[in-house]
């Protein structure tokens, strides 16, 4: 049987919308009848710094108000992060990691972790999301995580970018759209 | 009734902007600026129809929030921390003048050293004030409690100012599913306010007058007799938002207490971790039960001692402290029991000062030393801290 | 007896009124007609709003005025003296 809570940690720098990829999912989850809490890293938050967010969700009402040490898949929005931080940190065993990065899923290798690539970089930079030096990645990689973990339908993810993202919501869901079309894992 | 996502901030503004004050004076501090910027845009974009004062200061916050409240005016405002410490002096104005202000309080540690992050030793440290206090568990008490406040405070037989704690960053950053109400219930429960006696320069009056010492202890009195007269308002209220909106609030909420040996006592978000270890340890045959407290001003003596009396220990989690004497809780709820023969052993643990996060595995220690504390039949260590770090001290 | 309000409400406007406080004077001030030019700084200036411009000149209220002696200080003309009160 399947493990009702679910708990996913977001990897990025300050200002690429890690905290606002928590938030979608969380609504998107929300959407499918879950019960979610989406939250940052508690602390100050500044541009270009590493930051985490986090999303948990469950089929029963969540009592549970503890951050996530545990996570049981992890997405990183920056690859450049890989060489910073222990992004395997806590994952479960079996768990998944979904990598923004223009190489091939099997280029990784993370012990048991089930890894997918998306090159959501340019997705983002097609569907002019961001600015060309900061393109804005968090809807693309939600698509590939749709693929990846498949607990959250990319329907639900394309309703809650249009109730979360203040601007270009078409383009965005386009990009989720996409990326969920194009991820591939090894 | 609609179900939306929102964060904590948003949950209390939102409860503020259903509540349809006059005035919001207002001055931001983390981790609360979420709600006056609500507030504001909710004016800006025409969906809220009141006057939200910029001051320079929570001191000046407090200050308006009592000449709009002496006007008759609907009056509510948010702050935290060293904020609501820079308020105090004229919380206890708000009190004694006896106006409903209500505030949305985003609970934060005290500096020094300066800490951003949760616990309730600003609202805790303003017990004393005369405030009514309340304290959500999530989100979705988050709003309502700010709607209930509103009630209670403007009642004619309380008439006192009242807060709303949300924790730190567990409740006011976090996004969490909400109920909205429904603007139209909520305008039938809770009508416009309509004080006997206000400030109007048709008709002169004096707010805030002298107090000399043979009428002093009596305005005292009367203020005290009020705020003791909310519990039965709260009561009151309570069963009447069940009525309206279907969700059950009560002064204290314990969990599978029946024929636990020990109960712990709880505030704030972590009575939501609390069940779910209480739940954990229920499945190994731990006879533990833990119980939170919606409302602490008016203290709920009466419901704890009856909620409690059969245990054999009472666990009391303070996320505050008074240095050189314990947990604020902790001394109250013993004080409860303090003239009766027979009762439970009573210890306190302080946890998550500043942030630090309140795990189920903090729970579990909390019961394996109390099971301790039972076998020995004495408490040896009245005051404890959990979770600290002997290797930085 | 008087009865308390509810936060110390004083409905009764101009009730202070009722409380006469030239009992707290130690000094009380004269006025010198001859010397008066009617510049009427002293009725800008007090205080307790106790001095009543009248035809005649200014006329101080003896039943609130506190005898703080600003009215003496400020007169250009040097026209009230601050004296003993006899009682």
């Amino acid at each position: 049987m399947e493990k009702e809570m679910y708990e996913v940690r977001f990897h990025g720098r300050g200002g690429q919308g890690a905290v606002t990829a928590a938030t979608i999912l969380a609504d998107a989850a929300f959407r499918e009848g879950k019960d979610v809490q989406a939250f940052p890293i508690f602390g100050v938050e500044r541009r270009g710094a590493p930051v985490a967010a986090f999303m948990r969700m469950d089929t029963k009402p969540i009592d549970l108000k503890t951050q996530i040490y545990e996570p049981d898949s992890v997405v990183i929005l920056d690859p450049t992060l890989l060489d910073v931080i222990d992004v395997t940190k806590g994952l479960k065993e079996g768990g998944k990691i979904i990598i923004n990065s223009s190489k091939k899923a099997t280029e990784f290798k993370f012990g048991k972790a089930k890894v997918y690539t998306i090159d959501a970089t340019k997705i983002a930079m097609k569907y002019g999301l961001g600015a060309k030096t900061n393109p804005i990645v968090n809807t693309a990689i939600l698509g590939a995580y749709s693929k990846a973990v498949g607990n959250v339908g990319i329907e639900a993810i394309e309703e809650a970018i249009g109730e979360k993202v203040p601007r270009k919501k078409e383009e965005n869901k386009k990009a989720a759209r996409e990326a969920y079309e194009e991820t591939r894992g090894k | 009734m609609v179900k939306i996502t929102i964060r904590g901030n948003m949950a209390t503004a939102l409860g503020a902007k259903l509540s349809r004050p006059d005035v919001v004076p207002a001055y931001p501090i983390t981790p609360s600026t979420l709600f006056p910027e609500k507030i504001s845009e909710y004016i800006a974009d025409g969906e809220m129809d009141a006057e939200m004062i910029r001051v320079e200061s929570e001191h000046s916050a407090m200050s308006a929030c009592i000449g709009a409240s002496a006007c008759g005016a609907r009056v509510c405002t948010a702050s935290a921390s060293q904020g609501i410490s820079l308020m105090s002096e004229m919380m206890f104005i708000a009190a004694g003048m006896r106006l409903p202000v209500v505030m949305a309080v985003g609970n934060r540690a005290l500096a020094a050293p300066i800490n951003i992050w949760c616990d309730h030793q600003d609202t805790i440290s303003q017990r004393d004030t005369g405030w009514l206090q309340f304290y959500a568990e999530k989100n979705q008490e988050g709003l309502d409690l700010m709607i209930i406040a509103f009630k209670v405070c403007e009642d004619k037989r309380v008439l006192l100012p009242g807060m709303v704690g949300i924790d730190a960053f567990v409740l006011t950053h976090t996004l969490e599913a909400v109920d909205v109400p429904d603007q139209k219930l909520v305008d039938e429960f809770l009508p416009k306010y309509k004080p006997e006696l206000y400030l109007d320069p048709s008709k002169p009056m004096t707010f805030g007058s002298f107090g000399t010492p043979e009428f002093y202890q009596e305005f005292k009195y009367a203020q005290v007799k009020a705020i003791e007269k909310a519990s039965e308002v709260i009561d009151e209220v309570f069963a009447e938002f069940k009525k309206k909106f279907g969700r059950e609030y009560k002064k204290i909420v314990p969990y599978k207490c029946e024929d636990a040996d020990v109960i712990i006592l709880t505030m704030g978000s972590m009575s939501g971790t609390a069940r779910a270890a209480v739940n954990k340890m229920r499945e190994k045959g731990k006879k533990v039960g833990c119980c939170k407290l919606t409302v602490y001003r008016p203290f709920p003596g009466k419901e704890i001692v009856d909620l409690t009396k059969n245990a054999k220990v009472i666990a009391v989690l303070d996320r505050d402290i008074s240095p050189g004497f314990g947990g604020a809780l902790y001394g109250e709820v013993a004080a409860q029991f303090i003239n009766t023969s027979e009762h439970p052993l009573i210890t306190d643990y302080i946890i998550g000062l500043g942030g630090r996060d309140v795990l189920i595995e903090d729970f579990e220690e909390i019961y394996d030393k109390s099971i301790e504390t039972v076998k020995k039949g004495r408490v040896e260590k009245p005051v404890e801290w959990i979770h600290l770090n002997q290797e930085v001290l | 007896m008087v009865k308390i309000t509810l936060g110390a409400i004083n409905e009764i406007a101009g009730s202070s009124k009722n409380y006469k406080t030239g009992n707290w004077r130690t000094l009380k001030p004269i006025i010198d007609k001859e010397k008066c030019k009617k510049c009427w700084i002293c009725y800008k200036f007090c205080p307790e709003g106790c001095i009543k411009k009248t035809d005649d000149g200014p006329v101080t209220d003896y039943d609130y005025c506190k005898g703080c002696g600003i009215c003496a200080n400020e007169c250009p003309f040097k026209a009230i003296q601050m004296v003993m009160e006899e009682r």
